[in-house]
Order: C-alpha cells, then structure tokens, then sequence
C-alpha cells in the first residue's frame, strides 16, 4: 500500500542559508510522528513547504502516491493537509462553530446565507467527537488556550485533514491539558488520522509519538521508533556535531562579582533563578526557544518586573523599573530582535551610535554634532564597522554590521555589565567571529557578559561558564571547558537525570523533568 | 435556528448594552430639563433630521468593522447628490433612471476606493482619503460651484415627505430603517457578512480559511458608496437642491457615531444597531442642547466630552466583563 506522505529529495535555500537539504522519508495513516532537531535544524522549513507556505526548489512529495505541487496552503488544505501553527489562528470575537466553519460555512436555503442551524449542529458533533464539553457558541476569548488548541483541530477535522502537523502545541499548556490532548491525539490515529507532532520536550515525544524523524542542519539523520530507542540516542543524532575550535581562547582570569542575581521569578509558576556574574566573565545562557532565557534578560534590563526576587549590582541591591533605570547602573541590552528593537534602520549609523549619548551630552537640548561625529567615527574603526561613512543609513549595513553598530551604541555608555540576546543570529560566519572577538575584548576589559544563544557550539566556545534553562528555571550549570554540547542538550529538553553529572552547581533552582 | 441566533445575538445586546443604556439616559435627562423634548413631532424630528447620518454611518462602519475605514462618504455622497440633479434638470433624465444611474455611480466610487486598497496595496486611510478630495472635486467641477435646484416639479422631493402606509411614515426615516435593517441582514445571517468580522479579526486567518479577501474587501467599500449615494440622495430630497458643499465633515460624524455605537477601530467588531443608537445618541444630545438654548459654541464643547465619557463608559465596562 502507498503511504499516506512520502518525500523525496527535498531541498530549500534561503539567500545565504542551504535551509533543507535532500530529505526523504514516508508518513503512514494513522501515526504519531515526533520532529526534532536543534533550532535552525529545518524542521519549520519542511513543514511550511509541506503546509504550503512555500514552495520546496527540488524534490517531490507524493500524497497517497500521486505527486502533488503546494502552492498555498489552500493547496495543502484541499487534499487534507493542516497544519496548526504555535500562535493560533483563531479569531477570539467569533464563536466556536463560526471559527470552525469560517470559510467552509454550510450553505442557507437562500443563496449567500449560512445554514446556522447545520453548522451549529455540525460544530457540535465535532466537538464531541473530540470529548470536547464546550458550546459551539462560546466566543474563542472565553475558552482556555487548551480548548483553543482542540477548536483548531476541530477545524482541520471539520475539512477532512489527514494530516495534521502541530508546531509546539504543549508549549503553553499545563500538565493537565497536555493529557487531554495527548488522549485526543491517541483517538486521532484510532481515525486514521496522521499527526506531525513538533516539540522540544522529549519526554512527551516518548509520551505520545510512535515514531521520532530526526532532522540537523536541515538534513534526515534518522527515523527511530519510540519503542525501541532512548532520548540519549536521540540526542547524540540531534546534536550529532563537535565543537569547531573557532571560537578565541585562552580565557581570561575572572574578577570579582559584578552582578548577583538571587531567587529570580520571572515566569508563573514561580522559579527561582539565581546566579553570579563575575567582571571579565562571559556567561553563556543556553536553553531552547521559550524556556524564558530572553524574559530573563529582559526582567534583569528592567523590560518586565521580577515576579520576586534581588538583583544585586557590586554589592548594592538595585530596583530597576525601567530601562532606562537600568542604563544608569551601567547595564546594557543587545536584543534578540535587532531590526525591530535594536536600530533605528532609517537613521545613519552615526545617530545609531550615538542615541544614548545625545541624554548626556545635549547641552540645552541642543544636540552637539561634531561632538557625536567624533565619537561614532571612532565607534565605527574600533570595532571594524564597514560601511562607506557614519551618515549611511544603518538600514543597508549587512546583519553582522548592523550588530557591531548595536554593540558600538553600548559601548558608548560604557556598561559594566552587557546582556546579549543571540548575539550572531543570521549573521555569516566571518562577522560572527568578529563579534566573539569583541565579546572576548570586551570581557578583559572587566565587563561582564551575559550571553543568551540557541546555538550550541556557540555557546560552549564563547562562553566560560554555562548556565542551562528549562521551563524558567535555572536547571543546570557547567564549566565550559569540561561540559559537551550532548550534556547541555540533555539539560536543556528536561533529561537531565537520564546520564551525566550535574556539576558543582551553585543554583538553588529546582529541577524540573 | 430562531433560537441559535437569538442566543448569539442577545449576548451581543448585552455586551453592547451600555450604549443603549446612555442614550436613554439622554432621552430621560432632556425630558426632564424641557417639556418639549419628549413630543412625538421633536422626537420625530430628531430622527429625520439624523437619517441621511444614519445611512453614511451604516457604510462607514461595514469598512470599519472589516478592519478599514472610509473617509470619502461625504464627498460621493455630494457627488451623487449634484449628479442625480444634474441629470434631471439639465439632461432631461425621469427620476427614476436618474437616481439609478447616482446609486451606480456610489457603488462604483466605492469599489474603486476597495480595488486601490487591494491591488494597490494602499491604507484605506489614504485611499478613502484621496476619493475624498476627488469626489469633492468632482462635484465643485460639474456644478460650478453653485447649487443645482429645479428639482420642485420632478418628484425628487418626495424623498423628503411621508408615505401612507395606514398612517404616515416620513420616507427618510423609512429609509433609514430599511437600509440599517438590510446592514443587520448582511452581517449577521449571510456568510459575507461572517467573512467582513473575520477579514477585521485577523486578515492572514480569514485568508487561511479560504475567505476570498479580495472580492470581500471590494464588495464591502462599494456598499459604503452606496450607502453614501443614498445619502447623497436624502440630502438632495431635504434641501430641493443639490449643493456643491454638502456633508463636508460627514465621514468624522459617521465615524463618531460608529465609535460610540461599539465598533472597534480596529476591526472586527461592532453591530448595526450600536450604530444606530450611536448616531441617535450625538442627534438627541444636538437636539436637546438646542432646547435648553445652549449657544452652538459651547454646543460642539459638549459633543466632544460626551463623545469621549461615552466610549470611556463603553471600555470601561467592557474590561470590567472580561475580569
């Protein structure tokens, strides 16, 4: 018999990134499929180009053994693929049944009108199908976030889906929700229905998957079966990879505490994290995508208030409200998003360079430019920023110089203490190497780093100490020099008492499988 | 079905509720400050003095609950006023295929404003914008500036009078119902009407489930040019004239009475009757501050306190639902 989805060959590359390459395998009817892989291993680039969202540059996918051509999610839906994205598509004015149906309402008997009667029955039968108690005429915004998710299978199912790929969909859930889905999704595959699960929680993977597809640097490393594999093979394939000694060593000696952070809450429920950074220190902060390294970074930076919890800054307890609190005391914030929070992209790179300034050196409120000239022109050879003068708008610089530019903004305020927030994101390799030496620069001139990055390799050559992440806790800590990327995955999906020491951790945090 | 739909649209009388709730107590403040507020002849006149308002906010709000807006109403609704006059009285046209020819050019005017904010990929704000200062032109160009009359002998001013149906019914207000009515139809029992909420909701998900984005958008901007035709047309009925600067300043009335009426400037939400009682509430408040001799100075003060006390009220009770 055909399997329900097989793909061949497929490949996609983004300008500069080879995003998937050559990747086959088949789905059945009727099973859980996990996809796994570090961030940036592929796995969102298969599933929009098998959703539809785009389209693969070779290759073919065969559904039930005829080639099909996605050139739009309609395309996907009409031959029942679905796929339901982490942030729903669900409009929360409507009721359930209107969301249900929107698009595919039953028709009246006048033309142009809605059987409401048909569909709110419909609606209702496939909420039950579901075990679902909900009413079809609950508007979206009254529902829990679970029940959300279920009204966004209803729809696939209200369509026919045969497959349904979930992007995430345990993320926001509480333990208990995450059952009741599982047990939907287990009476799914009793339908016959066809599920890609993604999540980075391999305990649920095991939990409910019947199969785990292993994807890294966007090529098919493995197919292995829930039943007969362990998570530390799983991982070993994720990871699968050697740190490159790209990175600038030795490393220096590292000075007294500079920022002391003590019982941290910044999620709910409450975790407490709590850690030292030391002048001259780099401090990696690894974990994946929402385990709250960046709400971290953000609370410390006064962008959102700790829900409890010190900050200490050389001694001194420091409440910070706002960023501009936080300047003061000397720490500064590159962020994740460096277009949309970092620049002004349509200003020069000089005003970029100087924006922090201009408060303290206005005189009158008269903006002092030979002043500012002087320093951004410095700011723009001290740290190798090309670009053809200081008056280029930042806006066509390349990523990796738009970055030094966010780092020479900082710089210019001379922090004692610097957060960075994926540093190198879609930043080619020469640049990366550039920002690392600045980095490594900065830190023997006694600041303090603080490094959050999804990378791993990164973070194991960069840093010197690794602190590890997982659902807002402080799970683990390590000496970068004697920890491989194999134990910081591990600690990073929740495995950690699976294999491997723990280290002399000095985090309070508790644990969390 | 009745009571499906009952269900559905009761809690949205409720939600809503607060609007209602403000206009009677208007209507209870302004009886008691002056006897003659609460006659049948000044109620009477408050509605048909606001009916041509009614019928432009109607349109406007459709625009506004698919996540747009509309600022050329009043401009086309000018431009149909002075074309269905000047058809008449200077091409000789009967009334009837004359009007027909100034609601196809509403329809038109607005589906052109739709097909620039969907191909050109242009804000409605600019688009609508832009047709406003057209249109207006448009109008100022084909009457010379000067008010076209004559209309006295062609039946064009029976729009303004009463149809007996058993007892008199002024036809603007008969108008008004009707066009607020059908507005009611559309959006709550006809599938485009669920597609403007869901496009106003959230474009990308409509678009996902197959709302055909495009032909809603454009269908959804002509029916706010012929509301505003209409409008043209009751005003052109009142005045026995077409006036070349007529309802300058209409598309902020209509947009003020939708705000109040509920709909939300960012889409999505929003019912006909809230727009109707929106409208009614800014006619009541013009009305009763005549009566009470307020001078028009301090007149337009009031209007902008109650306009923003109203939809304080409104957000406000609306965040104390949601805890």
């Amino acid at each position: 018999m055909e399997p329900l989805l097989r793909i061949n060959n497929l490949c996609k590359s983004f300008p500069g990134v080879q995003a998937v390459t050559d990747i086959s395998f088949d789905l059945e009817a009727g099973e859980i499929v996990a996809l796994v892989g570090e961030n940036g291993a592929g796995k969102t680039t298969l599933m929009r180009m098998l959703s539809g969202a785009i389209t693969p540059d070779s290759g073919e996918i065969l559904w039930t053994g005829q080639p099909v051509t996605l050139r739009s999610p309609h395309d996907a839906q009409a031959i029942g693929i679905r796929m339901i994205h982490q942030e729903l598509a669900l409009l929360p004015n409507l009721d359930v049944a209107k969301n249900i149906y929107l698009g595919h309402e039953p028709h009246g008997a006048v033309p142009g009108t809605i059987n409401w009667q048909a569909m709110y029955r419909q609606a209702a039968e496939q909420l039950q199908k579901l075990d679902l108690d909900i009413d079809p005429h609950t508007p979206i915004r009254n529902l829990a976030l679970a029940q959300q998710q279920m009204i966004e299978v209803a729809k696939a199912l209200a369509q026919n889906a045969q497959l349904i790929i979930m992007d995430e969909p345990t993320s926001s859930l509480t333990e208990h929700e995450v059952e009741t889905l599982f047990s939907n999704m287990r009476g799914l595959r009793e339908q016959g229905v066809t599920i890609i699960f993604i999540s980075h929680r391999l305990e649920e993977i095991f939990a409910v998957c019947d199969r785990i597809i292993v994807l890294r640097d966007g090529q098919f490393v493995g197919s292995e079966p829930t039943a007969t594999t362990t998570p530390s093979k799983v991982i070993a394939l994720m990871v699968g990879r050697t740190v490159d000694d790209l990175f600038p060593r030795p490393r220096n000696i590292v000075g007294e505490p500079i920022l002391e952070v003590q019982n941290l809450a910044i999620t709910d429920p409450a975790q407490n994290v709590s850690f030292t950074l030391h002048q001259g220190e780099i401090l990696g902060v690894a974990g994946l995508v929402g385990s709250g390294r960046t709400p971290l970074a953000e609370t410390i930076f006064g962008l959102r208030r700790a829900l409890k919890g010190r900050i200490v800054m050389s001694g001194k307890e420091l409440n910070i409200a706002n960023p501009a609190q936080a300047i003061e005391h000397g720490i500064g914030f590159v962020p994740e998003d460096r277009k949309g929070q970092g620049l002004f992209l349509s200003l020069s790179v000089g005003s970029n360079i100087i924006v922090s300034l201009m408060r303290l050196w206005s005189r009158y409120g008269w903006v002092q430019w030979p002043k500012y000239n002087e320093v951004s022109n410095r700011f723009i050879d001290r740290l190798g920023i090309r670009t053809p003068s200081a008056a280029q708008r930042v806006r066509n610089l390349s990523g990796g110089n738009q970055q030094k530019v966010v780092i020479a903004k900082w710089l210019t305020m001379e922090p004692k203490v610097l957060i960075l927030d994926e540093p190198t994101r879609g930043i080619d390799i020469g640049a990366k190497a550039e920002i690392h030496q600045l980095m490594r620069q900065l830190a023997e001139r006694g600041v303090g780093i603080l490094m959050i990055s999804s990378e791993l390799p990164e973070v194991l050559g960069v840093s010197d100490r690794i602190l590890v992440m997982y659902e807002g806790a402080l799970v683990a800590e390590y000496d970068a020099r004697r920890t491989t990327q194999d134990q910081v995955m591990r600690a990073a999906t929740g495995n950690l008492e699976a294999k491997g020491p723990r280290n002399d951790s000095k985090s309070t945090a508790n644990f969390v499988v | 079905m009745t009571a499906n739909l009952l269900r559905t649209s009761s809690s949205n009388w409720l939600r809503r509720g607060t609007v209602f709730i403000i206009l009677v107590a208007m209507i209870v403040f302004f009886s008691t400050q002056s006897e003659r507020f609460f006659q049948p002849a000044n109620l009477r006149n408050i509605i048909e003095q606001n009916a041509y308002i009614i019928v432009a906010s109607v349109g406007v709000a459709l625009t506004m609950i698919l996540g747009g807006i509309d600022l050329s109403v009043g401009s086309v609704a000018a431009l149909v006023g002075a074309l269905t006059a000047g058809l008449i009285t200077r091409n000789g046209f009967a009334l009837v295929p004359a009007l027909m020819i100034g609601l196809m050019a509403g329809l038109l005017l607005g589906a052109i404003n739709g097909a620039l904010v969907v191909f050109g990929k242009l804000p409605p704000f600019v688009v609508t914008l832009a047709m406003l200062g057209v249109a207006r032109g448009l109008t100022l160009v084909y009457t010379e500036g000067r008010p076209i009359s004559g209309l006295q002998e062609t039946g064009y001013r029976s729009f303004a009078g009463e149809l007996n149906v058993g007892f008199p019914i002024p036809v603007l207000i008969l108008i008004a119902v009707l066009v607020t009515l059908g507005a009611w139809l559309l959006l709550t029992r006809t599938r485009f009407g669920l597609h403007i909420y869901s496009i106003g909701g959230n474009e990308e998900t409509a678009r996902l489930a197959g709302v055909s984005v495009a032909r809603t958008k454009i269908i959804t901007y002509a029916l706010s040019g012929l509301c505003a035709a209409i409008t043209g047309i009751m005003l052109t009925a009142s005045l026995a004239s077409a006036q070349p600067r007529v309802a300058e300043g209409l598309e902020l009335n209509a947009i003020a009475a939708a705000v109040l009426g509920g709909v939300s400037l960012f889409g999505g939400v929003g019912s006909m009757f809230g727009v109707l009682a929106g409208v009614m509430i800014v006619g009541v408040l013009s009305n009763g501050t005549n009566l009470l001799r307020i001078s028009p100075y301090t007149k337009q003060i009031i209007q902008g306190l109650v306009l923003v006390a109203a939809v304080s009220i409104d957000m406000y009770s609306k965040r104390a639902e949601k805890r």
